[in-house]
C-alpha cells in the first residue's frame, strides 16, 4: 500500500497544481480495509493537452453500436475523415444468415456525405437527402443510419427532419444519430445516444419470435473477432435460442424482434445498459449481467443463466456443456499456464472489457496490477448501486434521457418472462444478480491500482516503476510499451486474432499471449556487442527476460 | 464479398462511398511528426486526435503521439481558447516537447477560433516554440493537410541571414514514409551534396526498438535545420500536391529557388530528381547510382515479358499516383484507370497528357473519385492488376484481380514503410512486386499439366 502511495505521489510531482487535483480524484489504490470501493472520478472531462486514450461521441455512436448492424447503410454526414476512419476498424464479423442473404451485408463500404466548405457555409440537409435518395436507388437497404459529426451540429442541418422525410418518401426506416464528436466527454455519450435512437425506433416493431424454448438476446457484443459466434455456439449447445447479438453480426430485422425474447444478457453493460434497463420498463424484460471471457466466468455465467429459467433440462444441459468445454480446453490451457503463472499484467481497455479479462487471465495465473477504462463512468468501478449517487454534470446532461413507461400491450412483469412464479423470481433475484453489476473494484487485490482515463504519462511512468510483464491495451499505446521493452497486446483488434470469448476462446487467448511473451527476440534486444559476458555463470547482463 | 454492390452504372454523384482520401489534420499530424522533438497538437474534440494516431500508428505499427485541445460542447459555443492555452501549458509540463504544431479541425475550423491570436496569449516557456496550421477537414485531403503544415514550418521557422546562400539543397519529401526519405537522403549525400530534408520521419516512426524509450526518438529534422533551410540555394519539391506550396513559400518568404518535381519514384522521375542535384550543384554521379540504374535497366529487360502490356488500375494519393503512372508507362504497361480522392484539376491534366504523350488511349482519369467508382469502372471492364491502398482489397477479392499494395495507408501488411519505393532501389522493389504478383496468378491459376517450375 505504502509503496504504492509512493508511486504515485511521485508521479504527481510533474503534474501542474490544477492537473494533479484533477488526476488525484480518478485513481484509486486497492485496499482490502476499504470494503466498499472509494469514490473514483469518471466520465468527467478529459484534461486539455493531456494524451489520452479516449474518443469522441461519433466514435461511441457510430464505430462501435451503430456500424456493424449488417443489413443498414449508414451515413457519416460531415467531412471524409471521420467516417473514413472508422470504415472496417472495429473487426465487427457478419455473414450471410437466416434474416441477411449476402446482397444485404453492407458492413464492409463506407458512407460519406464528404462535406465541402459550401456545405459548411450553406448547409449540407439537401445534400444528404440527395445522397439517400441514390443510395435507395442503387442498393435497396432495409433501413439507414445518418450519424452527424462535429461541424453538422454547429451549422445546424436537421438531420431529424432529412430522416424523416427520406423515412416517408422512401418507406424504409431513416434514424438521425445526432452524435458530434463533442457530446459529452468520451465515445460513451455516443454509446447512450445510438441506444437512445434504436431503442425508440427499431425496437418492438417485429413481431415475430423465433422458435424455441428459451429465447435471449446477448446484448453489448459486439463480435470482434468472432468472439459472438463462438458465444452463440455454447448457448445453442446449452439449448438456448440466441435472438440477436447486439449489435455483434446483428440485423436490422432481428434488433426489431428484440422484445420477443425472455432474458437479456448484457455482455458490455457501460455501451447497451441503457437498452437493457429500457427494455425492463417498456417490456418488463429482465436481464442479467454476464462475462463469457474467461473459463471459469463463462461457467459462471452460463450457471446463472440456468437458474433463471428453473428448467432442469436446462440445467443438465448446462452441465454437460460445460463439463465437455472445460475437459477439452483444460489440457491446452495447462500448457499455457506454464509460460503464463505468476505474470504481472496492465489492462486498459474500454468498455468493460479490462475487467473482463481479469478473469481470463486469472485462469492463465496471471495478475493485472493495474487497470482502467478510457470511457467508464463510476458504476463500472464501483457497482451499480452507486448510480443514484451520480451527479449530472453540464456534459452528461447534454445527452437525452428517454423516460420510458410500460407498453400497455406488450408489458410482463420478470418472472412471466422466465416462467416463474413470483414467489420463485423473488427467490431468484437473491441467488442470482438479476438487473445488477459489481464494478471491477472487487476484483482487484490488496495495493492494485484502478485508473480512470489513463494517460500517456501515467502510463509510461508506471512502466518504468512497476515494470510489468505484459500489457493488455489498445494499438496507439501498444507499440509505447513495446519500445519500452514490455510485450503489448491489442484488446481492441486482439492484434487481429479470435475470438477469445467463449471456451475456443479462452485457448486462443492463451496461445497469443504466451507467444506474446515468448518471441524470441526479447531476448536479443541487447546486440551482442553492447552484452556483457559474466564469466562463471556465462549469463548475459542487460537481456530482457520478458 | 462485395456481393451488395449493384451491378451496372447507378447514379453517384453525391458524397463519397469508400472514399480514396481522408481529411487534412492526419497530414498535418504526419508532417508534424517529422520535426524533432515535436508534439502534434489537434484543435478540436478528442475523437480526431484518436482516430488520426489510431490511423498512423496501423500503418507505421508505430508509436504515434499527439495531444488534443479536447473541446466539449461548451468550447465548442464558446471557443476554444482556453482549451488551447491550457492544452500549452500542460503538453509543456508534462512532456516538454521542443515545439508543439497545433493543426485545426472542421470543428475548430467551423467555429472560427482565431489560433495565431491565441498562441500570442498562451504561456510558451523560454526557448520552446509554438506553430500552427489550418487543416478544415471539408477542403481538400490529407495531402492539403500534409501541404499546409510544410507550409507552416517555412511560415513560422525557415530565415534567410543574407542574401549570400549556402551550397545545399532543400528537399521537402512529400507525403512518403520513412523509409523512403531515408533512401532520398541517401542519395543526394551519396552525390556529395548536403541536405536539409523537411519533414522527415525516418527515426521517427522507424525507430529501434533498443528498450530505451524516448517520448522524442532521435530522428525527425531539427528546428535549425528547418530555420537553414532559408540560406539553402535551392529546394526541390518532390511531389506538387504535397510540396509545392511550401517551396513556393520559401522562395518567397527567402529568396530560395524552388524546383517542382514528381516524386521520385520510377525510373524516369528518380533520374530528373538526380539529374536536378547534378544540374544545380555540378555533382558528379558516384558510382554506387550509376550501377544501381544500371541495375533497373537490366531487370526491366529481365523481366519484362511478365507485365508488358498489362492493364492496371492505379489509385491513391495523387504524387503517387501520377509517379507511379508514369513507371508503368516505363514498364510497357498500360493504365486503364488512374484515380485519387484528393480534389484537383492538374491531377487530370497531367495524368491526361502522360497518357497522350505514350499514345495511350481509352483510359479513364479521375480526380476526387472514389473506390465506389472506380468498382463500378472494373465491373465494365477489368484490369489485370490493381496498384493502390489497402482499401482495394475488396474490389481485388470481388473481382479477383491481383493487388500491389502502394501509397498511404497499408494497413494489412508490415515492413513496408521501412522498405523505399523511391529512388533507383524503389524501382527494383516495386518491379519485384509487380512481377511476382503476375507470377503468383499464373502458378495460382495454372492447370497441373501447364504448373512449371521454371518462369
Amino acid at each position: 500500500m505504502d509503496g504504492m502511495d509512493t508511486t504515485l505521489e511521485e508521479l504527481y510531482t510533474q503534474y501542474p497544481d490544477t492537473v494533479k487535483k484533477n488526476r488525484k480524484k480518478h485513481i484509486v489504490i486497492k485496499s482490502e480495509a476499504d470494503v466498499a470501493c472509494p469514490q473514483i472520478e469518471a466520465n468527467t472531462r478529459t484534461i486539455p493537452g493531456i494524451i489520452s486514450q479516449r474518443g469522441c461521441a461519433y466514435a461511441g455512436c457510430k464505430g462501435v453500436v451503430v456500424a456493424p448492424i449488417k443489413d443498414m447503410i449508414t451515413i457519416t454526414h460531415g467531412p471524409v475523415g471521420c467516417g473514413y476512419y472508422s470504415w472496417g476498424t472495429r473487426r465487427n464479423k457478419a455473414r450471410a444468415d437466416s434474416t441477411t442473404p449476402k446482397d444485404k451485408i453492407y458492413s464492409q463500404l463506407c458512407f460519406t456525405t464528404d462535406m465541402q466548405e459550401p456545405d459548411i457555409v450553406f448547409g449540407g440537409d439537401k445534400k444528404l437527402a440527395r445522397m439517400i435518395d441514390e443510395i435507395v436507388a442503387a442498393f435497396h437497404p432495409r433501413g439507414i443510419n445518418i450519424c452527424s459529426t462535429c461541424p453538422i451540429g454547429l451549422i445546424g442541418d436537421d438531420i431529424g427532419a432529412v430522416a424523416k422525410a427520406a423515412t416517408e418518401r422512401h418507406g424504409i426506416q431513416v434514424l438521425a444519430y445526432a452524435c458530434e464528436g463533442y457530446k459529452g466527454v468520451s465515445q460513451s455519450a455516443g454509446h447512450h445516444i445510438a441506444n437512445n435512437t434504436i431503442m425508440q425506433n427499431v425496437i418492438g416493431k417485429g413481431n415475430e419470435r423465433k422458435p424455441g424454448k428459451h429465447v435471449i438476446n446477448v446484448l453489448g457484443e459486439y463480435n470482434i473477432g468472432g468472439d459472438g459466434w463462438e458465444q452463440e455456439r455454447i448457448l445453442k449447445d446449452c439449448g438456448y435460442t440466441v435472438n440477436c447479438v447486439m449489435t455483434g453480426d446483428a440485423s436490422y430485422e432481428d434488433i426489431k424482434n428484440l422484445h420477443l425474447a425472455d432474458l437479456n444478457l448484457v455482455q458490455c453493460h457501460r455501451s447497451i445498459n441503457y437498452i437493457a434497463e429500457m427494455m425492463e420498463t417498456k417490456y418488463g424484460t429482465p436481464w442479467l449481467k454476464v462475462n463469457f471471457v474467461g473459463v471459469e466466468a463463462t461457467n459462471e455465467s452460463l450457471r446463472q443463466m440456468a437458474k433463471c429459467f428453473s428448467d432442469p433440462e436446462l440445467e443438465k444441459q448446462t452441465e454437460e456443456v460445460i463439463a465437455r468445454e472445460t475437459a477439452r480446453i483444460e489440457p491446452a490451457l495447462e500448457q499455457f499456464r506454464k509460460i503464463c503463472r505468476g505474470k504481472k499484467a496492465f489492462a486498459f481497455v474500454g468498455g468493460s472489457r479490462s475487467h473482463h479479462y481479469q478473469h481470463l487471465l486469472k485462469d492463465l495465473g496471471m495478475e493485472v496490477v493495474v487497470a482502467g477504462y478510457e470511457f467508464a463512468h463510476r458504476d463500472d468501478y464501483e457497482g451499480r448501486q452507486v448510480i443514484p449517487t451520480i451527479k449530472s454534470d453540464a456534459d452528461s446532461k447534454n445527452i437525452p434521457e428517454l423516460h420510458l413507461k410500460a407498453d400497455e400491450k406488450l408489458y410482463r412483469e420478470g418472472n412471466e418472462y422466465l416462467n416463474l412464479s413470483k414467489e420463485q423470481f423473488e427467490a431468484l433475484k437473491k441467488e442470482v444478480p438479476l438487473n445488477y453489476y459489481e464494478g471491477m473494484y472487487p476484483d482487484m487485490k490488496n495495493g492494485d491500482i484502478m485508473i480512470d482515463d489513463c494517460n500517456h504519462y501515467e502510463l509510461e511512468e508506471l512502466i518504468k516503476k512497476l515494470r510489468p510483464d505484459l500489457i493488455f491495451t489498445g494499438v496507439r499505446d501498444k507499440y509505447i510499451a513495446e519500445k519500452m521493452g514490455i510485450p503489448a497486446k491489442q484488446m481492441h483488434s486482439y492484434d487481429y486474432a479470435g475470438p477469445y470469448a467463449g471456451y475456443n476462446g479462452a485457448i486462443n487467448f492463451a496461445n497469443d499471449v504466451a507467444h506474446t511473451l515468448t518471441t524470441p527476440a526479447w531476448k536479443m534486444i541487447v546486440p551482442p556487442w553492447e552484452r556483457i559476458e559474466e564469466p562463471d555463470t556465462g549469463k548475459q547482463e542487460g537481456a530482457n527476460d520478458a | 464479398m462485395l456481393e451488395c454492390v449493384p451491378e451496372g452504372k447507378t447514379e453517384h454523384t453525391t458524397g463519397k462511398i469508400n472514399p480514396a482520401k481522408t481529411c487534412q489534420p492526419i497530414g498535418a499530424m504526419y508532417a508534424s511528426l517529422g520535426i524533432h522533438g515535436c508534439l502534434p497538437h489537434s484543435h478540436g474534440s478528442q475523437g480526431c486526435c484518436a482516430y488520426h494516431r489510431m490511423h498512423l500508428t496501423r500503418h507505421f505499427r508505430d508509436q504515434v503521439l499527439a495531444a488534443s485541445s479536447s473541446f466539449t460542447e461548451g468550447a465548442s459555443v464558446f471557443g476554444g481558447a482556453s482549451n488551447l492555452k491550457t492544452s500549452i501549458k500542460n503538453i509543456f509540463k508534462i512532456y516538454n516537447p521542443d515545439i508543439i504544431a497545433v493543426h485545426t479541425t472542421c470543428l475548430s475550423e467551423t467555429i472560427g477560433d482565431d489560433i495565431p491570436n491565441i498562441i500570442k496569449q498562451s504561456e510558451i516557456p523560454e526557448g520552446k516554440i509554438v506553430i500552427h496550421t489550418n487543416t478544415p477537414s471539408y477542403v481538400g485531403s490529407h495531402i492539403t493537410g500534409f501541404s499546409n503544415m510544410c507550409k507552416s514550418m517555412v511560415a513560422y521557422l525557415a530565415e534567410a541571414q543574407g542574401e549570400t546562400k549556402k551550397e545545399q539543397v532543400n528537399v521537402i519529401p512529400g507525403f512518403v514514409n520513412p523509409g523512403d526519405m531515408r533512401e532520398i537522403r541517401r542519395i543526394v549525400t551519396a552525390l556529395g551534396v548536403k541536405l536539409v530534408m523537411f519533414p522527415d520521419t525516418s527515426g521517427v516512426l522507424d525507430a529501434p526498438l533498443t528498450s530505451k524509450y524516448q517520448m522524442y526518438p532521435e530522428g525527425g529534422t531539427t528546428i535549425a535545420e528547418i530555420r537553414d533551410s532559408g540560406n539553402s540555394e535551392v529546394t526541390l519539391a518532390l511531389g506538387a500536391f504535397a510540396s509545392n506550396a511550401a517551396a513556393d513559400l520559401l522562395q518567397e518568404k527567402c529568396g530560395v529557388t524552388g524546383i517542382p518535381l514528381k516524386l521520385p519514384i520510377g525510373l524516369k522521375a528518380t533520374d530528373d530528381f538526380i539529374m536536378a542535384v547534378k544540374d544545380w550543384f555540378g555533382a558528379d554521379i558516384p558510382k554506387e547510382i550509376a550501377i544501381e540504374r544500371g541495375q533497373v535497366i537490366d531487370t526491366l529487360i529481365d523481366t519484362h515479358f511478365h507485365y508488358q502490356g498489362k492493364t492496371v488500375a492505379i489509385f491513391g494519393d495523387p504524387d503517387h499516383v501520377i509517379a507511379m503512372t508514369e513507371f508503368v508507362i516505363t514498364m510497357g504497361m498500360v493504365p486503364k484507370y488512374v484515380l485519387t480522392g484528393t480534389p484537383g484539376k492538374e491531377f487530370e491534366a497531367t495524368v491526361t497528357k502522360m497518357l497522350d504523350e505514350a499514345g495511350i488511349t481509352g483510359s479513364r482519369v479521375k480526380a476526387e473519385g472514389d473506390l465506389f467508382e472506380l468498382h463500378e469502372w472494373i465491373r465494365e471492364e477489368k484490369v489485370d492488376l490493381m496498384i493502390g491502398t489497402t482499401y482495394g482489397k475488396y474490389i481485388a477479392r470481388t473481382e479477383d484481380i491481383p493487388l500491389v499494395r502502394f501509397g498511404f495507408p497499408i494497413l494489412d501488411r508490415a515492413v513496408h514503410p521501412l522498405m523505399p519505393v523511391v529512388g533507383y532501389r524503389g524501382c527494383l522493389r516495386l518491379i519485384e512486386q509487380i512481377s511476382n504478383a503476375f507470377l503468383e496468378r499464373r502458378d495460382r491459376d495454372a492447370l497441373d499439366e501447364d504448373f512449371e517450375l521454371v518462369l
